[in-house]
């Protein structure tokens, strides 16, 4: 009985999907942080009633998805980690890198503020983070957000960072579910932060710093090293992204009434 | 008379425990041999290698391949399925069609008198059904032979008195009986011949009457002591 | 406390609005972990019952080395068959990875050692205890095997359970080897993990409850049917209806 059910059950499913693969299709690596702000949900509905071509996003860290992309198990790459974009196409991994939007990084942390960080320098705050031993997550994880958090430290010039510091080794939302149980700073991207639930005591402690400027580039994987990639594919997404049909579609896109991603494709970013 | 199995200095061992050593014995057609002995003295391993279970590791042993054999145990185990399951399932396994099976099972349950329990869950049945069934079970194969692993020890009086009565009836029809006993009564109602077993080895071997009632001499005062023992 | 009535709510409110969404990762899951345990058990069932009954020289070491593949982390089952079906792998070339494919292998992979070293436990005890007797009346190794198993078979039936409850319960290799894409391969476990990253624990669980009460609604299922096989074949012997 258990068998028939679950064999009956497999088939309907199996034929659901069998009609949803006659459609075009292609896979795009991105960040967590991006799907998790809900960009996508708005944005890919608009690019497959453009095109009909429909994208299946597989959302991981910023390293887990330049490694999908090396190994050739995405069609396009959608990240924000400049750095690591750049160093892809040097190694000939993509063609070229097209920059299509930003935003920013904020420090949260507990609305009473214990280490006095609040204001609008990000190095002078993670300066009074250490100074303070304050408890700070770091998601320790090579993503973009990671990657930013780092530099920051190192402009800051410090190596100790003080004995509040801890590494997760965990996506933001994970991060900050730590941050909130135990009234920590995390560094944040704010389309995160704010469709991010479980705020708990913490608030935005320092934004607007020139420094927290958050850029995505998105890439298509390259068909010379890659014959199986949907290159005709990519290039639509990307044509697509960077017009002013697709970046209208990421201004539009409001959380809460306020804008969370500004594009800003064909600039040198 | 030919013989249905001759065992020439036989030896069997479990790894590094031997079990049988030595033994010498041949049993003709229609004889009824009762193999006695204490625990652990190698009845039920001489049964086995007799049915063909178990392979001496010494020694030879040779049957008369015309004749078939059956091997009946102390605690018969049966399938969670029917009792016409579990007893068709013995001539299926030697060959037979499944359909061709089950009419020799029904026989075999008529046979032994226990046609009603067909269908019953052969897992519900009382220790005395049970060792009839697997009665039916083994006359199901027509068998010349049946060896028998102490077959009432563990039945109360009533299901013992009915199994022996099946053993006598089958032998009366000229069935040949190899059964290992602890009750000395029966082996003296159903035996013609007595074999005495002690570590392996046969200290005596004699027809039933002698074994019982006559001088045992020196190399059976063994023997002796465990039947006044039994008997005490 | 407040959480956990939230998500009682929350579940219930999901189920009674009937959310698409939910329906259909509820069925991915069931769909995923049936098809990869039908797949596995098919193996497993045949392999442990083999293993039960064979003796050979090296088969406590084959026995041991099963054994420890009960403990193989499921990240770690999901991670191998990654890099197996990835592009750059050696079966790139099926195109399986990130679909409903993929998920199936990895949890194939994953439930096949649960089904063939608990299998072979059950039909080991049993050829211990009654091997010998079903050897007298002429059953070879392969024959014993499938008549124990098939005497074992409740036993069996608690090892399939077993076996679904550890491929619909993982996480690990779903998440991996299907990418957790929404609309394609996201399940209950990946949805679950999303939301409690995103924060929304209420939701996740809320989600989780939904999986628990399915698995339940199934075994309870299983159940019944299983009484009513057992009243229904009683009624028939007792009848003497002629089989």
């Amino acid at each position: 009985m258990k068998l028939t059910r679950r064999i009956l059950c497999a088939f309907a499913l199996a034929a659901a999907a069998g009609g949803a693969w006659a459609q075009s299709t292609m896979v795009m690596a991105s960040t967590t942080s991006t799907e998790q702000s809900g960009l996508f949900n708005h944005l890919l509905p608009e690019f497959a009633k453009a095109t009909g071509i429909t994208v299946k996003v597989v959302a991981v860290g910023t390293g887990q998805a330049i490694d999908m992309a090396r190994r050739g198990d995405a069609d396009v790459l959608f990240v924000h980690d400049r750095a690591a974009e750049e160093k892809y196409v040097a190694e000939g991994f993509a063609p070229r890198r097209y920059p299509v939007m930003y935003n920013d990084f904020v420090l949260v942390g507990p609305k009473n503020d214990p280490a006095r960080v609040r204001g609008k320098d990000i190095v002078q705050g993670l300066k009074k983070v250490a100074a303070a031993n304050a408890p700070f997550i770091s998601r320790g994880d090579k993503s973009g957000t990671d990657a930013a958090e780092k530099r920051f430290w190192k402009q800051a010039g410090l190596d100790n960072r003080g004995s509040g510091y801890k590494e997760c080794g965990c996506g933001m939302g994970p991060a900050l579910n730590i941050g909130a149980s135990s009234n920590a700073y995390v560094l944040t991207d704010r389309g995160t932060w704010l469709s991010f639930k479980n705020r708990g005591e913490l608030a935005i402690l320092v934004e607007g710093d020139k420094r927290l400027f958050n850029q995505y580039g998105v890439m298509v994987v390259s068909p010379q090293k890659f014959p199986h990639v949907k290159a005709a594919e990519a290039q639509k997404f990307i044509d697509w992204v960077t017009s002013p049909a697709g970046q209208q579609a990421i201004a539009s896109y409001k959380v809460n009434g306020e804008q969370l991603f500004f594009p800003n494709a064909g600039t040198a970013n | 008379m030919s013989a249905w199995v001759q065992l020439k200095g036989l030896d069997f061992n479990y790894g590094s425990v031997c079990a049988l050593r030595g033994i010498d014995l041949r049993i003709a057609p229609g004889e009824r041999v009762a193999l006695i002995g204490a625990n652990g003295c190698g009845k039920s391993t001489l049964l086995r290698v007799l049915d063909g279970i178990l392979r001496p590791s010494a020694g030879s042993i040779v049957r008369d391949v015309r004749m078939r054999q059956a091997l009946v145990f102390q605690r018969p185990f049966a399938l969670r399925a029917s009792v016409l399951f579990n007893v068709a399932l013995a001539p299926w396994l030697r060959g037979l069609r499944w359909r061709a099976a089950r009419e020799q099972a029904r026989e075999a349950l008529g046979r032994v008198g226990l046609e009603a329990l067909a269908l019953r869950n052969a897992r519900a049945l009382s220790g005395g059904q049970l060792q009839r069934v697997a009665f039916a079970r083994a006359w199901a194969l027509r068998p010349d032979v049946l060896l028998l692993d102490e077959p009432t020890a563990s039945l109360d009086p009533h299901a013992k008195r009915e199994v022996e009565a099946l053993m006598a009836d089958f032998a009366s029809s000229g069935m040949t009986l190899v059964f290992a006993s602890h009750n000395l009564g029966q082996v003296k109602r159903l035996a013609t011949r007595v074999v005495y077993l002690e570590q392996g080895r046969v200290l005596a071997d004699l027809p039933v009457q002698t074994f019982f009632n006559g001088p045992l001499g020196q190399t059976s005062r063994e023997a002796e002591l465990f039947v006044k023992g039994e008997l005490g | 406390m407040n959480t956990f009535q939230e998500s009682l709510a929350r579940a219930l409110q999901l189920v009674a609005q009937g959310d698409a969404a939910l329906f259909e990762i509820v069925a991915r899951s069931l769909s995923v972990s049936g098809v990869a345990c039908i797949g596995a058990c098919i193996f497993g069932l045949a392999l442990g019952g083999w293993l039960g009954v064979a003796r050979f020289p090296a088969r406590g070491a084959v026995v041991t080395v099963l054994n420890t593949f009960l403990a193989i982390p499921s990240v770690v089952v999901g991670l191998v068959v990654y890099l197996l079906l990835s592009r750059s792998g050696p079966f790139g070339f099926l195109g399986w990875l990130f679909s409903f494919k993929a998920m199936v292998a990895a949890q194939v992979l994953l439930v096949l050692p649960v089904c063939t070293a608990l299998t072979r436990q059950v039909v080991e005890d049993a050829e211990r205890a009654n091997g010998e007797q079903l050897q007298s009346l002429g059953a070879g190794g392969v024959l014993r095997s499938l008549l124990l198993a098939f005497d074992q078979r409740y036993a069996l039936v608690t090892v399939l359970l077993a076996c679904f409850g550890r491929a619909i319960s993982e996480v690990g290799a779903v998440m991996i080897v299907g990418g957790n894409i929404e609309g394609f391969t996201r399940v209950m476990t990946t949805a679950i993990a999303l939301e409690t990253s995103k924060g929304d624990l209420p939701l996740a669980l809320a989600l989780g409850l939904i999986l628990l009460t399915v698995v339940l609604g199934l075994n309870a299922g299983i159940a019944l049917i299983a009484r009513w096989r057992g009243a229904h074949a009683e009624g028939l012997a007792l009848a003497g209806a002629s089989a």
